[in-house]
């Protein structure tokens, strides 16, 4: 393994293991409210300031940490799934089964999200606690992110579908099952790996917007998505460099993402 | 003050009289104002005004019988010499001003007059400034007992009429023979039209005809042009003001201020406390789809006022607002001069006395929760709209100060358009922080707020009879104030709807946020206030430092 390789792998486990030590490393919790200390620089008692409001931001960052690096992969996975069931089988068999899925998954693309979401929301209960909104999100995102994945793997099906390996198995009378599972989706994994690595920061983000709509991680509960949006405003960041860390993180995170899955693995 | 002190103070007036008036420099003519209109305008006919950016239009080139003056609240005779109320105020009737021409250079007739108030009062033209006259009692006549005086005949009394003339505009009455290009309007107010570019900008030029003069005689305005640029982006407006390109920001929201502030704190202008608040209510509609145990909490006065005894008012002013709004005292903000109740006080905030009352009325604190007598959670949602970050963190800071007595409030943001569904329609929710604005000062066009009959009346609308005692107060109440004569008296009638509220709570109003505005120090005679439009209502008497120079 290469050292890069070995260094993110460690630094992704060390901020995976700060965000679950959360209420060790930042006991003030990410909720309360120090009204006295609003907007506070970065201190030995706030290590990263407070925000407009007086919580600690370190302790939000960890927290929200937690949310995200622990769901947006879990929500990339669903899609990733979804996607390569549906993409797989439309290349694989093509015909009318094909015709049915790239019809869907053109469907699934065009469709004006923003008022889907609407509609979802109006259905939800209301009274959804902070801790059960995190997993609506996040599993909305996953059950409506699956077409985008499809389509590549679709084509990738296509075109693995007419190798001669692939034409030599068939022609022995090896079943379906075992071409797709022997021949088939072994050469998809550097693809299903890329859709999946792609969709995790994909999520993190989505996560932000959905807020917009109602449909987010809700107060108090901090993910990186709602910690981002507060970068909104660039003039109270600029003298505050500090507050930047939410988009730091997720840069280092995402970077150590690429140096253990290295790109050049997907073009194999 | 004695007799000595008084004499000093004289004395020493006396004194400073030549420094002031040589400190303070004489208004130079000429130059060009420059600010931003938030929208396109929809229509140059001053007749059909509706929308801010039309009457931001209207307010500068369009003239009225009565003016407001925005400083005082005090009505003052612009293109009427003068006004009575008579006929216990079924009839009013105007003395029109001599010598006022049109920027044409026309003649003003009560001819114009009579043509603009047939047309404003005309329900077939649905003209907005006309609405409030719409009464269901019969439609008001206007005739013309002499050469200069004109007579308004309303159905039935009307208190407090002569304020709803300070938006009827009045116009040629032959504007509607020309075309309707903007620049060949006719009009009475300081400024007139003379180019528009759509999606871009708005040219308006001095009225050499306009009628006002100041105390030396000198023709106003002082101002050559306004340029009023299009543009819908608050941070990109913001951004023009911090870069000298515009003089002038009304409405800005606490953060863009502190930046002014920051960058240029002499053009930063807080006039204190406005018109407009936040407020939090509970659902009571009894058809509302929630369950019925909440809906007896939200029925209950006592679990009303102690949400509202348990809300840190004070924090939400000084975090979410930093410190440039401040907590409300009732339901009208004490910038309405005339009709806040004076008597009213900051409710204090005490979340052990918040316990206690609802102790009293059956809830019980079991560890940190509160449960209600038959051991439900006390817990409920507030909605508010997205993408309002001021509205997001007072609801964050609510559900703290409720955490604190027991209670869970689960935060929801919705778009505005699914929030004012569930508000009016569908009645699918449990509480709801919005902000509310007091666009006219008199209580009567409070009616479709206070009325349980009206349609505003947000916690529990168009009922078909009160369905509480207290509510059956308020109607009373409000439709005595409607038809009663004397301020006094009505004032009386009310400061009790006043108390009645805060004694109810059925809205929590929870602070009231200042005006907040950006005036660049280029400008002289800007004196902001808390009524539209804020920073240049005397615009005939606003002049640039230094006359064309900036």
């Amino acid at each position: 393994m290469k050292p890069l390789r070995r260094a993110a792998m460690a630094l992704l486990a060390a901020i995976y293991l700060a965000a679950l030590a959360a209420a060790w490393l930042a006991p003030a919790g990410y909720a309360r409210q120090f009204r006295e200390s609003p907007d506070a620089k970065p201190s030995a008692v706030f290590l990263l300031g407070t925000d407009e409001l007086g919580r600690d931001s370190f302790a939000r960052l960890l927290y929200g940490s937690r949310v995200s690096l622990s769901l947006a992969p879990a929500a990339a996975a669903l899609a990733t799934l979804v996607g390569a069931v549906a993409g797989v089988s439309a290349g694989y068999w093509g015909g009318w089964i094909d015709t049915c899925l790239a019809r869907l998954m053109d469907l699934f693309l065009s469709v004006p999200w923003l008022f889907l979401l609407l509609s979802v929301r109006a259905v939800l209960p209301l009274n959804v606690r902070p801790l059960e909104s995190i997993g609506i999100t996040f599993l909305l995102l996953g059950l409506l992110g699956w077409a985008g994945p499809a389509r590549v793997l679709r084509a990738a099906a296509h075109e693995v579908k007419s190798e001669d390996f692939m034409v030599q198995a068939r022609a022995r009378g090896s079943s379906p099952v075992r071409v797709l599972s022997l021949h088939l989706l072994p050469n998809l994994a550097p693809v299903l790996a890329a859709q999946f690595w792609m969709s995790i920061p994909l999520f993190i983000l989505s996560e932000a917007n959905l807020g917009f709509l109602g449909l987010g991680v809700a107060e108090p509960v901090p993910s990186w998505g709602n910690l981002l949006a507060g970068l909104q405003n660039l003039d109270a960041v600029a003298g505050c460099p500090w507050r930047l860390a939410p988009l730091v993180l997720l840069l280092v995170v995402m970077a150590c993402f690429h140096f253990i899955v290295p790109m050049e693995d997907f073009s194999k | 003050m004695n007799v000595r002190w008084a004499g000093f103070a004289l004395a020493w007036l006396v004194v400073q009289s030549p420094l002031r008036s040589a400190r303070i420099p004489e208004p130079v003519p000429g130059g060009e104002l420059r600010f931003c209109l938030h929208a396109e305008p929809k229509t140059f006919n001053t007749l059909m005004v509706s929308e801010e950016p039309d009457e931001v239009v209207r307010f500068l080139t369009g003239g009225v019988l009565i003016r407001m003056n925005r400083e005082t609240q005090a009505l003052e005779p612009e293109l009427a010499e003068s006004w009575r109320i008579l006929d216990g105020g079924r009839k009013i009737e105007f003395k029109l001003r001599e010598g006022v021409r049109f920027s044409d250079g026309s003649a003003l007739t009560a001819a114009d007059v009579l043509f603009s108030l047939r047309s404003v009062l005309d329900p077939a033209l649905h003209s907005p400034a006309g609405e409030p006259f719409r009464t269901g009692q019969g439609k008001p006549l206007v005739s013309q007992p002499g050469s200069r005086r004109i007579l308004v005949s309303l159905a039935a009394p009307m208190p407090g009429v002569e304020r709803l003339f300070d938006e009827v505009p009045i116009t040629s009455a032959r504007a509607v023979e020309k075309s309707a290009h903007p620049a060949d309007m006719p009009g009475l107010g300081p400024f007139h039209v003379v180019e528009y570019r759509p999606g871009s900008s708005l040219l308006l030029a001095r009225n050499p005809f306009y009628w006002k003069r100041d105390e030396a005689g000198r023709s106003l305005p002082y101002l050559d042009s306004v340029r009023l640029s299009i543009q819908q982006n608050r941070d990109l407006e913001l951004a023009r003001f911090l870069h000298g390109e515009i003089h002038l920001i009304n409405g800005l929201d606490a953060e863009s201020f502190e930046r002014v502030a920051a960058k240029s704190p002499g053009e930063a202008r807080d006039t204190g406390r406005s018109l407009e608040s936040e407020e939090l209510w509970f659902n009571q509609v009894a058809r509302a789809p929630i369950p019925e145990y909440r809906k007896q909490w939200f029925r209950s006065r006592e679990f009303r006022r102690a949400v509202a005894q348990a809300i840190n008012r004070a924090d939400l002013a000084r975090l979410v607002y930093r410190g440039h709004a401040a907590p409300a005292i009732g339901p009208v903000s004490p910038a309405n001069l005339a009709w806040f109740n004076a008597n009213l006080r900051v409710p204090t905030f005490d979340p052990d006395a918040a316990l206690a009352r609802l102790k009293a009325a059956g809830f019980s604190l079991a560890g940190s929760a509160l449960h209600d007598r038959e051991g439900h959670g006390v817990e409920f949602s507030v909605i508010t709209n997205s993408g309002n970050k001021s509205r997001e963190r007072l609801a964050t800071m609510i559900q703290q100060d409720l955490a604190r007595i027991g209670i869970r409030l689960n935060v929801v943001t919705l778009d505005f358009g699914s929030l004012i569904e569930r508000i009016t329609r569908t009645f699918d929710y449990e509480s709801c922080l919005l902000g509310m604005v007091n666009v006219d000062l008199d209580p009567s066009a409070e009616m479709n707020v206070w009325l349980s009959s009206a349609s505003s009346h947000a916690w529990n609308p168009a009922q078909t009879s009160p369905e509480t005692s207290w509510e059956a107060d308020i109607d009373r109440l409000m439709r005595a104030q409607a038809v009663e004569t004397s301020f006094k008296r009505r004032k009386a009638l009310f400061d009790r709807v006043q108390e009645i509220v805060v004694e109810e709570a059925p809205v929590v109003v929870l602070v009231d946020k200042n005006a907040l505005s950006a005036v660049s120090r280029s400008l002289g005679d800007v004196t902001p206030a808390v009524l539209h439009p804020q920073t240049f209502w005397n615009i005939d008497r606003i002049y640039l430092r230094g006359g064309a120079g900036r």
